[in-house]
């Protein structure tokens, strides 16, 4: 299953809910969209909802590094939430588990921008 | 399933279409040889991003150019080999995807995660294009404890 991606206000913090593989093509496309958008319209502290991601290819790690940097980039925040074995397994072994703000808990996880 | 000395193999468009069904006939071989889910997963996704890399770098999606992939049971080993018909990887530009300042780049790990999720993998680059062949021991032992090798 592709990537799908709902976004919802919670205190200021825009979190996009993901669901799907962030693959290759169009999974990847889509998540890069999505962040673009959000920028766009200014809201860059950004809480990335994991939870129901199971797969994540080379290229979708690669689309997650570019969302960070990006949002970093302009002044923003953006951190993961509730990552799945496989994808907190991944990026343990590329050594981006402590790159990125990794949380697993919604409520801290809002909390936790400045 | 493989049976020992078996082989099954597919000659593939250069499309991403090709990634999804590499990856696909990957898991259904692994599982179908005795692997477990985990196993599973790491050669379907080593298998991905070899296809990836056959299709994208060495094919570079041109549509006279296709991939070939085979998979074979030798004794204890799931042997899968991929090639292309691209201009050959060029091993000493392959990254260290986990060097400090490479850490933050959108590309360079797929070699490393093939590298990281099979037991053994050799890397042929010639002029007619690359061969990547990835070994997976059925019940996890090395045979022989080879180090992976280029």
């Amino acid at each position: 299953m592709n990537l799908k991606t709902t976004t919802r206000q919670v205190d200021g913090i825009t979190i996009v809910d993901c669901s799907g593989r962030i693959t290759l093509g169009e999974g990847s496309v889509v998540l890069r969209d999505a962040v673009k958008d959000l920028l766009s319209k200014g809201q860059k502290k950004i809480l990335l909802n994991l939870g129901d991601v199971n797969y994540i290819d080379s290229s979708g790690i690669g689309e997650l590094v570019s969302a960070y940097t990006t949002v970093k980039n302009q002044g923003g925040e953006l951190k993961l939430l509730n990552l799945t074995k496989k994808v907190h397994d991944l990026l343990q072994i590329t050594k981006l588990y402590t790159v990125f703000d990794v949380r697993d808990d919604e409520t801290s996880a809002v909390k936790s921008f400045k | 399933m493989l049976m020992s000395e078996d082989r099954r193999s597919y000659t593939l468009d250069s499309t991403l279409e090709t990634v999804d069904n590499a990856e696909q006939a990957a898991s259904e071989i692994a599982a179908a040889n005795g692997f477990g889910d985990d196993e599973v997963l790491q050669i379907a996704m080593a298998v991905r991003e070899a296809a990836v890399n056959a299709v994208l770098h060495g094919n570079a999606y041109d549509p006279e150019k296709k991939v070939r992939l085979d998979f074979e049971r030798v004794k204890g080993d799931l042997i899968i080999t991929i090639r292309d018909q691209g201009k050959g990887l060029d091993l000493g530009k392959i990254p260290d995807p986990l060097s400090p300042e490479n850490l933050l780049k959108t590309s360079g790990r797929g070699i490393f995660l093939i590298r990281s999720f099979m037991d053994e993998v050799e890397i042929h680059p010639s002029q007619t294009g690359t061969e990547i062949k990835l070994i997976k021991h059925v019940h996890g032992a090395p045979a022989g404890g080879k180090e992976a090798s280029q």
